[in-house]
C-alpha cells in the first residue's frame, strides 16, 4: 500500500474514522433498543411494587397484575398534600411535562433524589387493594456503600404498620450489602410499627445484627454490610416522615 | 495449469485448523500459561467477583465473548491500526463491544443484564483482554487469535469459578448457578453443632489467599513452572 501507516495524517484519519464509526454504531443500537429497555424497566418497577404488597409475579405478568391490585396512583408534595391523582392506564410522559403531572407512576424518585432539594421533589404513592384491604406502597431511595439503593415499602391502611418491603441496589457487595434484596432481609420488616408507644414517628431502625430481638421498631442489619444497612435505615426514616401528614389528614376526614 | 499449481502451494501453506500449534494456543492458557496463576493478570476481577459461583460464571462467559470479539476485530485490523495509537484503538474496540453487549442484554434478557451490571466496567479494564490484544491479536491471523481468545478466556474463567466455589462453600455454605439460584450445601445439623460460615471468606483478602493456594497446588504438580532461583 502507498499509505504511510506511521504518518500523522493516517493516524489522525484513523482515529477520527474509528470514533465516528463506533459512535454511530453505539448511537443506533441505543436508540433502536430504547423502547425495549424502557418496557423492561417499567415492568420491573411494577413487579417491585407488587412484591412490596407480597404479590410475587414474574416480570412478564407484572403489567396485568399491576392493574388488578393498584387502584390509584397519587403524588404528594413535601408537606404531604396530594398534588396529583390518577387511576386506570398509565399515561406516558410527554416532553416538557412535569413527571408527576402526567402520571405519578412516571416520577423517577432516583432522579429527583439526585437532582432536586427535598422540598421540590414529588412523592408518589400507590394505593392498592388486596383481599378487600387497603395498602399504601411508598417508593424509597437512598445511598448504599457503592451506589444507590432503593425499594418499596407497603403500609397497612392505618399508615402505622409495615405490611411488606422490597429492596434493591445497584452495586452493593455480593454476600454482604447485596443481601438487602433477599427475602430473608425484607421479611424482617413485616408487621413492624413506624410509631413508638407515645405515638411519635420513630421509623423502623436497622440495627446491628442480633440486636433487634422482638423490638417492634427494630430489625437486624446485615453482618459485614453495615453501611448498606445504615443506608436502608436512613432512607426509611427520611422518606416515611414525608407521608405521615397524609395519613393523619386521612384519619381526620 | 498455472492455477492448479497455485492451489497446491496454497494448500501446503495452510495448516489444519487444529494443528498442534493451534491446539497449544487453546490448552496452554489453561495450565502452563494461565493468565491468572502464571501471568498473574486479571487478579483485580478475580478478587472482586468470586463471592458467588453464579457471578463468576456470568463474568467468565462475558469475558469469553468480549475476548473473542476483541481478538478477532484487532486481528482483522492488525495491518491498518497505526502503531502509535494502537492501545487507544484496542481500548475503544473493547469498550464498544462491552457497551453493545450490555445494551442488547438490557433489551432482551433484562435479568442477566442486571446480574452483569457491576461487572461491565470490570470487563473493559480487564488486563487479560488488553494483554492478549496487544501481545497476540496484533501480530497473528484471525483464526489463531480466535483460539487464543477462547484459551485465555477459559483459563481465566476456570480459575474464577474454582475460587468462587471455595469461597461460596466456606463463606456462605452454599452453591449457586445462574438460573438455578442458591442451594445450601452445609446441612443445618452442622450449624447446630456450632459450625459457622467463615465471613472472612466473603471478603477480598481470602480470594487472594485462595488464588495463592491454587498457584501452590499447580506448581507442586507442574514443576516446570517453578523458577530456578
Amino acid at each position: 500500500m502507498g499509505v504511510n501507516k506511521d504518518s500523522n495524517g493516517f493516524t489522525f484519519g484513523f482515529a477520527i474514522a474509528m470514533v465516528v464509526v463506533v459512535g454511530v454504531v453505539l448511537a443506533i443500537t441505543a436508540m433502536g433498543l430504547k423502547p425495549f429497555q424502557q418496557e423492561n424497566v417499567q415492568q420491573e418497577k411494577m413487579q417491585n411494587i407488587l412484591a412490596a404488597i407480597n404479590v410475587n409475579v414474574s416480570r412478564n405478568e407484572a403489567k396485568t397484575q399491576f392493574y388488578d391490585f393498584i387502584v390509584e396512583r397519587v403524588a404528594l408534595n413535601y408537606q404531604g398534600e396530594v398534588i396529583e391523582e390518577k387511576d386506570g392506564d398509565i399515561i406516558t410522559l410527554d416532553d416538557g411535562q412535569e413527571a408527576f403531572e402526567s402520571d405519578p407512576f412516571n416520577v423517577d424518585v432516583k432522579k429527583e433524589y439526585r437532582g432536586l432539594p427535598a422540598e421540590d421533589r414529588s412523592y408518589p404513592m400507590y394505593i392498592c387493594e388486596k383481599d378487600d384491604e387497603r395498602f399504601y406502597v411508598i417508593p424509597l431511595v437512598g445511598k448504599g456503600l457503592w451506589g444507590p439503593i432503593w425499594g418499596f415499602v407497603s403500609l397497612y391502611g392505618d399508615g402505622e404498620t409495615i405490611y411488606g418491603a422490597n429492596f434493591d441496589h445497584k452495586s452493593e457487595t455480593p454476600g454482604l450489602g447485596a443481601e438487602i434484596s433477599l427475602p430473608s432481609f425484607e421479611e424482617k420488616f413485616e408487621e413492624r410499627s413506624i410509631f413508638d408507644k407515645s405515638g411519635e414517628f420513630a421509623s423502623v431502625r436497622v440495627v446491628k445484627a442480633g440486636k433487634a430481638g422482638d423490638d417492634p421498631h427494630k430489625v437486624d442489619g446485615i453482618t459485614g454490610g453495615t453501611i448498606t444497612s445504615v443506608g436502608v435505615d436512613e432512607m426509611l426514616k427520611r422518606t416515611l416522615q414525608i407521608y405521615i401528614p397524609y395519613f393523619e389528614n386521612n384519619k381526620k376526614s | 495449469m498455472a492455477e492448479t499449481v497455485d492451489q497446491d502451494i496454497e494448500k501446503k501453506e495452510s495448516e489444519p485448523l487444529l494443528s498442534k500449534k493451534n491446539r497449544k494456543l487453546l490448552t496452554d492458557p489453561l495450565d502452563d500459561d494461565n493468565p491468572i496463576t502464571v501471568q498473574v493478570l486479571g487478579i483485580c476481577s478475580a478478587l472482586a467477583i468470586t463471592v458467588q459461583v453464579q457471578q463468576a460464571v456470568i463474568m467468565a462467559l462475558s469475558v469469553v465473548f468480549v475476548m473473542i470479539g476483541g481478538n478477532l476485530l484487532v486481528s482483522l485490523m492488525r495491518n491498518v491500526i497505526p502503531n502509535r495509537i494502537r492501545i487507544i484503538v484496542q481500548l475503544v474496540i473493547v469498550a464498544a463491544l462491552v457497551i453493545l453487549v450490555d445494551q442488547i442484554l438490557k433489551a432482551f434478557v433484562y435479568d442477566i443484564s442486571k446480574a452483569l451490571s457491576v461487572f461491565v466496567g470490570l470487563i473493559i479494564s480487564n488486563c487479560i483482554i488488553m494483554g492478549r490484544l496487544e501481545a497476540f491479536a496484533l501480530g497473528n491471523k484471525p483464526w489463531p487469535s480466535f483460539l487464543d481468545a477462547i484459551g485465555n478466556a477459559a483459563g481465566y474463567g476456570w480459575i474464577l469459578i474454582a475460587v468462587a466455589v471455595v469461597r461460596e462453600l466456606f463463606g456462605s455454605g452454599s452453591f449457586s448457578l445462574p438460573g438455578l439460584g442458591q442451594v445450601t450445601l452445609i446441612p443445618e445439623a452442622f450449624y447446630n453443632f456450632g459450625y459457622m460460615n467463615n465471613n472472612m471468606m466473603i471478603l477480598p483478602p481470602m480470594a487472594l489467599v485462595t488464588v495463592g493456594v491454587i498457584i501452590w497446588i499447580q506448581r507442586a504438580r507442574n514443576t516446570k513452572l517453578v523458577e530456578e532461583n
